[in-house]
């Protein structure tokens, strides 16, 4: 029987398109200790340090973990880096909680982050392969094609993608850390967006983000003994595929639904929809949210879209999706992950502030990375899991 | 005084060496010869082109090589507004295309047709280089173009979506 983890201290960045005020390690700084503060804690009292980026690339500064160590206090102790492409910061959190499960550790500090300001994303993910055809065409370029695959399988009215990137703006509104703020944001003013890569409008897109998250997990007795309510860690996966193979699904991937079949699984989940109350899930491009419901186990194939529509995935929805605003409204990349995972954790300690779901005890934190490729989860709970 | 320095440029190049190996030579060195070379998983039966190492699905070696045509179905696509690809102005075209003879889509730009009248189903073919031009280079193939035939049914391509 492994040990019980849980979240003590979550902290993030003020989350921008230019953070030119800090360095990369004073942005993770800045999330590392508002995490610690709000573990009552300090450098001192963290065994371990586990870190998660995106790509190097995305800054052009290799192998940054290097030159961070002292930002985040790890000299003398562990400190891993971990890198699973845009799934990362919830794949950094798990490598985190599975220090903590084995009893390896007590007391684990987690940050991802991501500068994008310092280099340029679009850029650093569409290089021109020596193996591959001559094609530019971004990460728009990569993701829209399976938006048309969905919007042909499933027969969704064509503005779902704008509702969805209306909502979660709309929610952003309440999260005093995203990166995008627009009160006077309408249901036209993102129709008639930019078509960047159709059917994909600017407004539909997620932005460029300078920022970081930072989490302190720790063991049962830990957390038993701090101030401020823990959200408790019930179950966490990861799964994964290839880039590419003859019948693959990218709408719907193998590993998304493996990968939450088995966080219910070992939650004691049988009806996702009925028992989480508030799922913060990887939503880039805005179509992604009715093919997660549906790959989440969420809605039935081809019904993902009428959650969205009906309102359902509201803030006051019956399963309210990305109450933080989500990826749409801040996209430090590396740290997107680990922000839908401490944003569930936020909810179900009661201290997600503005957007705080009234009542929630049990949350999703999704997220992936690659193409459509690496898939990490977890459940995180008011209660300790039952049992235990 | 002092000024408070918010970042300095320092432009990075990087120069790679790439080794394609057995699988890739084969399709490069179809591509100088103006044909298309896939390789078929003895496991599976799919046929990968370009030609490649191991089945990704399977892990085996792949075997048999195969040649497939060099018309195709466009199984979904994207347009593009933004101005990426210096060589072609937008709204141009990029699109998964499912060869005939092969089971794995590949990835390339679709040109000799308004960007607005492309669709799921589309029949394509590849335009080359110049013969003269031709190498063991991706380049060889210029882009793909409708064939004006009549378009694929959708269930002849929706397991390559
Ligand atoms: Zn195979």
């Amino acid at each position: 029987m492994s040990e019980l983890c849980a979240v003590v201290g979550v902290g993030q960045t003020q989350h921008s398109a230019k953070r030119d005020d800090v360095s990369i390690p004073g942005l993770v700084r800045e999330a590392a200790l508002r995490a610690l503060d709000d573990a009552g804690m300090t450098f001192a009292d963290i065994d371990a340090v586990v870190l998660g980026k995106a790509p190097d690339m995305f800054e052009g500064v290799m192998m940054p973990e290097l030159y961070l160590a002292d930002a985040l206090g790890a000299s003398g102790k562990p400190m891993l880096r971990v890198h699973t492409a845009g799934s990362v910061g919830g794949s950094t959190a798990l490598v985190a909680a599975s220090l903590i499960q084995a009893g390896v550790h007590g007391r684990v500090l987690c940050v991802a982050f991501e500068k994008q300001s310092e280099s340029n994303a679009t850029w650093a993910v569409t290089p021109s392969m020596p193996f591959q055809p001559p094609v530019v065409a971004g990460a728009g370029g990569y993701f829209t094609p399976h938006i048309r695959a969905y919007m042909k399988r499933s027969g969704a009215p064509p503005d779902v993608g704008i509702k969805v990137a209306l909502k979660d703006r709309l929610n952003a509104i309440r999260n005093p850390y995203a990166h995008l703020h627009m009160p006077d944001i309408t249901y036209e003013m993102i129709e008639e967006s930019a078509m960047l890569w159709e059917p994909i409008r600017f407004h539909e897109t997620c932005p460029s983000s300078d920022g970081a998250c930072a989490m302190v997990l720790t063991s049962e007795s830990i957390a038993d003994a701090t101030s401020k309510p823990p959200a408790w860690v019930w179950s966490t996966a990861m799964r994964s595929e290839p880039t590419m193979f003859s019948g693959r699904d990218q709408v719907n991937p193998q590993a998304g639904r493996d990968c939450a079949a088995d966080v219910y699984e070992q939650a004691g989940i049988t009806n996702p929809r009925e028992e989480i109350d508030v799922a913060e899930v990887y939503v880039p491009f805005s179509w992604f949210e009715p093919m997660w419901m549906e790959n989440l186990g969420f809605a039935p194939l081809g019904e993902g879209w009428k959650m969205t529509v009906e309102g359902a995935t509201a803030f006051d929805g019956d399963l309210p999706i990305n109450p933080s605003g989500g990826v749409l409204s801040s996209n430090p990349i590396g740290a997107s992950g680990m922000l839908r995972f401490a944003e569930a954790a936020l909810q179900v300690r009661g201290q997600a502030g503005e957007h705080q779901v009234p009542g929630a005890k049990k949350a999703l934190g999704h997220a992936y990375g690659g193409g459509s490729q690496f898939f990490a989860m977890w459940i995180v709970g008011s209660d300790k899991p039952e049992g235990r | 005084m002092t000024e408070r320095i918010v970042g300095i440029k320092t432009p990075i190049k990087l120069e790679y060496t790439y080794t394609p190996g057995l699988a890739s030579s084969r399709y490069l060195n179809g591509v100088a010869r103006g044909k298309l070379i896939g390789q078929r998983c003895p496991e599976c039966s799919k046929v990968y082109v370009p030609a490649r190492g191991c089945c990704p699905a399977c892990g085996v070696t792949l075997g048999e090589e195969v040649e497939v045509a060099q018309s195709g179905t466009i199984t979904t696509f994207c347009v593009v507004n933004l101005p990426f690809y210096q060589a072609i102005k937008p709204p141009y075209v990029c699109a998964s295309i499912l060869l005939d003879g092969a089971d794995m889509a590949l990835f390339h730009l679709i040109q000799e047709v308004p960007a607005e009248e492309v669709r799921m189903g589309m029949r394509v073919e590849a335009v080359w280089v110049e013969p003269g031009e031709l190498g063991p280079t991706m380049e060889s193939i210029r882009y793909f173009r409708p064939t004006g035939e009549p378009d694929a049914d959708y269930d002849s391509y929706k397991e390559h979506l």
